[in-house]
Parts: C-alpha cells; structure tokens; sequence
C-alpha cells in the first residue's frame, strides 16, 4: 500500500489499555491557563518513567468553559484508575492549584470516580468550603489570591495508549517535517493527545536490555547509526532518519482516526515508509493496522 | 401522556392534596387516582371532587387551575415531574426528596420546606419560609433547588443545612437565618439582617445591603465558584447581568455569635 509515493507497511501498533480522564483548567487568562497545563504536563511523556501520560487536548473559549473563563483540556493516563487518581491529585495539587487564578474541573462524564478535590481539600487547613452543584461537589480551598475550586471527584474510563506511527524519511529535515505534519493536522482531533516534546519521540524503545535492570532500551531496529551493526535492522538504504508519533485516546476510535489523519499528513516527499511498533503482538491488547485503517481512501 | 389534573372546584377551606404526588399515584387506575382521599378542611373527600382527571400516570403530572387553597401537593415526591398552571398553597414540595416541581404562577409560603433533593421552580414570586425548616427544626433544607423567578418574603433558608435557593428578584428579611451550609443567591435587594446566625453557608447579592454588626470584612475579590454558579443559572433560564459574571464581591464572614465560617458575598462593581 502507498500514499503517494510512501509505502505504507503491512504491519500494526500495538496498543494497551490504560486509564484516562479530561480535565479542564480555567485562569482569569489563556496564558495562566495554559501555564497551568503546560505544568501538569510536563515530565508525563512515558507511563514507564513518569507514572502517567499527559497532553493538553484543547483550548478551551470562555464560552464554552464551566466558569466563563479561558480554559484548556488535559488528557491525563496511567495503567489503572487506582494510580490515575493518585496522579491527578499530585500533579493537580503542585501544578493547578499553586498556579495563580486557576480552577480545576472534570471534564468526563462516564466511568469510574477518583476523589481528587477531596483530598486536596485537606490543604485548607479546615477553612475550606463544600458546594454541591448539579450534582457534583466542588470543594473552595483558601489560596493567597482568593481561592482555587476543585472538583471533589474526577471520573476516569478504559482508554488506549500508545497508538503509534513510525516515520521513516530520507533525512532528519523531511522526517521532522513529515512529523510536524502529522502532529498538526492530529491535533485538531479531539479525544487524544500526544505526550511526547511536540508531539513527537526520537527514542522509540524495545522492551528488555542486555542490562538486566533495564526493562526498555532503544529500539535499536529503527536506529540508521545502528544498520549493519544489528541484525534485525528495519531500514533500507536511502532509510536515514525515523520519528515516532506516540497517541493516547480516549477511546479506540479515536486512536485509530488520529493514526489515520496522522499517516495521510506525513506521506510527504522524502519519506520512504510509514510503520507502527509493536511488540509481537503478546503484550498490547490492541492490535491496529496499519493497511485497515482506510489509507486508501 | 401526562396525567392532567383540572380544578374545578375551588376549596371553602384549604384542601390538604398530599396524594398529588407520583409516588403516591404510580401503578394506580384513573379510577383509582380519582377516589385518592383529600382533606377538605376536616373532612375527607376523594380527588375527584375538587379535581377533574385525565389521562394516564407516566412519571408526570399536569395540573391546571388556581390552587392557591390546595396545600401539600408534592410532599415527599421522589421522582417524576409536576407542573402547575397556575398558583399553588402552601408547603407545595415539603421533604422532596427528587423529581421536579414546576410552578408557572405563585407560592405561598413554606415552598419546599425541609427539602431533600430535586428541584422546584416558581417563575412567578413565593411567600414566606422558602426552604426553611418547620418551626423547632434545627435542619431545615438539606439538598435539591429551589429556584424563584420573582420575589420571595423573610426568612428563606431558615436553618438550611444544604442546597441551592435563587431569588431572581428580591428577598424579605431575615434571609438564611440561623442558616447552617448551603447556598442562598439573591439577584435582587434583600431585607434586613441577612445571615442572622448563620454557621456557615453562603449568601450572595447582587446589590449592597447593610449587614449586622456580627459580619467583618474580608476582602474584595472575585470567587470563581460563583462564575460557575451564573453559569448554571443561566442554563436554568435565569438573567445574569455580564457586570455581574466580572465584577468584585465584597466577602464578608459571619455571623461572629455563631461560628463565623458563614458568607455574604455582596456585589463590590459600580
């Protein structure tokens, strides 16, 4: 299969289940909004060294906004609501609330509950405040500059992690430019994010070391530095750079459709091939191909 | 298709009508609902003498006519929906625990008193005792809405200890006396000696009232929970002044008789 004159490889990401949430971060301004969000995604790139998975998945207008304020929508995962929850209260806690004007909401509305507000709460040293609206508690904990609102419980549902693309390009400017493609048109899909430094990773993995101690190391098979040193080298001659797009969603669905949007964006001149990483299949609880996600089309 | 109940006979006395309630007219007949026992002063009578019923019980219930005599309806409803064409009489809703009251005209007092949960809504103006708790109560309204489009008289939100009142015009005295949490958003004036007593909750007005000297001062600022309350009230179809989404609210804590952890928040723009 082609796209252009990329081929598109006959092969799958192997993806995992893991735990999501949505949450919106409001600020008096968009720029305190998304320092707040800039914040509590930062050091969330890889479940394996940084507990969770974050990325902030919108701007959100005032309008729109549950207090009529600037806000931003974060997706946030881990491989349980257990660790999820604890997460969220960590990074909520040192990176929204100490962030100056900021309020905290859920923003999902099916699955599983985490108390979040309610253990921040605690900070208020008893000199915060419960209020029940439409159902749901928030929780109005004293801060220097007024009072930062929470949302007492956030929910948290089944998602996906770690869809992917590989870009394989003739040289690292079109692979990052390919990249950047993909990665503009992938956010523009809601659902998702893609929690690597601009969306984008250089040090894709394999699992397991000749380091015993390590569990991941680099993935030496889409390495160029490496083809002729390592049998099992994925890349042809004319093959001199690779990009990886990592992507979480909320859903299968729209793992599938930010690979699709991702894959016709990046099939640009001097990329040879498109593929996705996998495991063998044996870890990932779901296996999506490459050539069944309507490419054709 | 809704249940739909017409007056026909307007009551000498107050007609005490507890049995207007989905939960007690569920699973019943139209003949059934028809011969449901009202107190017509001291006597008992069946609905229908007052009442003209048609239609078949589906969760709601359409009443029409002036039921400003009729007492009780909807005391310790759960679920469904109510609407009423018109004004009702006192203690409509009483210990509502869900469900949705809607009332088209006016109240009289004692609306939704020791309510539990759901939601009332009186686009005309109510009485005396909105979500209040009965006299020697020491709870009074502990969950669900209350929502008035016109004025309300004193002492709303007598002894709340939970919830949500808005008075979209103005309040009589005494607003969230002895009130215990909760939360009371006045958009009009209110009377004198709001918060009397208060423990904690919160009361919010859009104009400047002179408080009690039991209240001090605490700041002038900008809470982002009410930007999320205006919110929701204008889903509720309620008009919220954008000076009022972004203007500073005068905090002042109280009542120092009591605990001090109430609020008033008292609208601080030009």
């Amino acid at each position: 299969m082609k796209i252009k004159s990329t081929i598109i490889v006959d092969t799958f990401a192997e993806a995992f289940k893991m735990y999501g949430s949505r949450f919106i971060i409001t600020a008096e301004t968009k720029e305190w909004a998304m320092a707040a969000a800039q914040s509590i995604t930062g050091f969330a790139t890889s479940v394996i060294g940084c507990k969770c998975e974050a990325g902030i998945e919108s701007i959100i207008d005032a309008n729109d906004s549950p207090d009529l304020r600037p806000g931003v929508s974060v997706l946030m995962f881990a491989m349980d609501a257990e660790s999820l929850g604890k997460r969220l209260m960590e990074r909520i806690g040192q990176c929204v609330m100490t962030c100056p004007t900021t309020a905290c909401y859920n923003g999902l509305y099916e699955g599983s509950s985490v108390i979040v507000g309610g253990q921040l709460r605690y900070f208020g040293d008893g000199h915060q405040i419960s209020k029940v609206l439409g159902g749901s508690k928030l929780w109005r904990i004293p801060v220097m500059d007024g009072e930062f609102l929470v949302d007492d419980k956030f929910k948290v549902q089944e998602s996906v992690g770690g869809g992917n693309l590989l870009i394989l390009g003739k040289d690292q400017k079109a692979t990052l430019k390919a990249a950047s493609a993909a990665t503009k048109a992938m956010r523009e899909l809601s659902d998702i994010i893609l929690p690597f430094p601009n969306g984008v990773v250089r040090s894709g993995s394999k699992v397991g070391s000749k380091y015993k101690k390590l569990i991941a190391s680099t993935n030496d098979a889409y390495c160029p530095t490496l083809r002729g040193v390592v049998e099992n080298s994925e890349l042809d001659d004319g093959i001199n750079s690779v990009l990886e797009i990592v992507i979480d969603g909320l859903t299968l669905e729209a793992v599938e459709q930010a690979m699709r949007v991702g894959a016709i964006a990046a099939a640009k001149p001097g990329i040879k091939k498109i593929s996705a990483g996998n495991y063998g299949g044996g870890l990932g609880q779901y296996h999506i191909h490459l050539h069944k996600l309507g490419l054709e089309a | 298709m809704a249940l739909k109940l017409k007056l026909h006979t307007k009551p000498e006395v107050p007609l005490e009508a507890d049995c207007i309630c989905p939960d007690r007219m569920q699973s019943l007949s139209l003949a059934e609902i028809e011969n449901l026992t009202v107190f017509h002063g001291n006597r008992q009578v069946p609905l229908k003498d007052f009442f003209e019923c048609s239609g078949d019980f589906d969760g709601e219930i359409d009443i029409e006519g002036d039921l400003v005599d009729v007492k009780h309806i909807a005391s310790t409803m759960s679920f469904g929906k109510i609407t009423v064409s018109g004004n009702v009489g006192v203690h409509t809703g009483a210990a509502m625990s869900g469900g949705e009251i809607i009332i088209e005209g006016d109240t009289s007092d004692w609306v939704g008193p020791e309510m539990l949960g759901g939601r009332i809504t009186i686009k005309g103006n109510a009485g005396h005792m909105v979500g209040s708790g009965y006299r020697g109560s020491t709870i009074g309204m502990q969950g669900g809405e209350i929502i008035v489009h016109g004025n309300v008289k004193n002492e709303t939100g007598h002894v709340m200890r939970r919830g949500l009142i808005v008075v979209g015009g103005n309040s009589g005295d005494f607003t969230g006396v002895n009130m215990v949490a909760g939360t009371i958003i006045v958009l009009g004036e209110m009377g004198i000696r709001p918060g009397a007593g208060m423990k904690r909750g919160s009361i919010i007005c859009q104009t400047k009232t002179e408080l009690l000297p039991t209240f001090t001062k605490s700041c002038d600022y900008q809470p982002s929970f009410l930007r999320h309350y205006f919110k929701y009230l204008q889903s509720l179809g309620l008009t919220i002044n954008d000076s009022l989404m972004n203007s500073p609210f005068e905090r002042w804590c109280g009542d120092s008789i009591e605990l001090n952890r109430g609020e008033i928040l008292l609208y601080a723009g030009k």
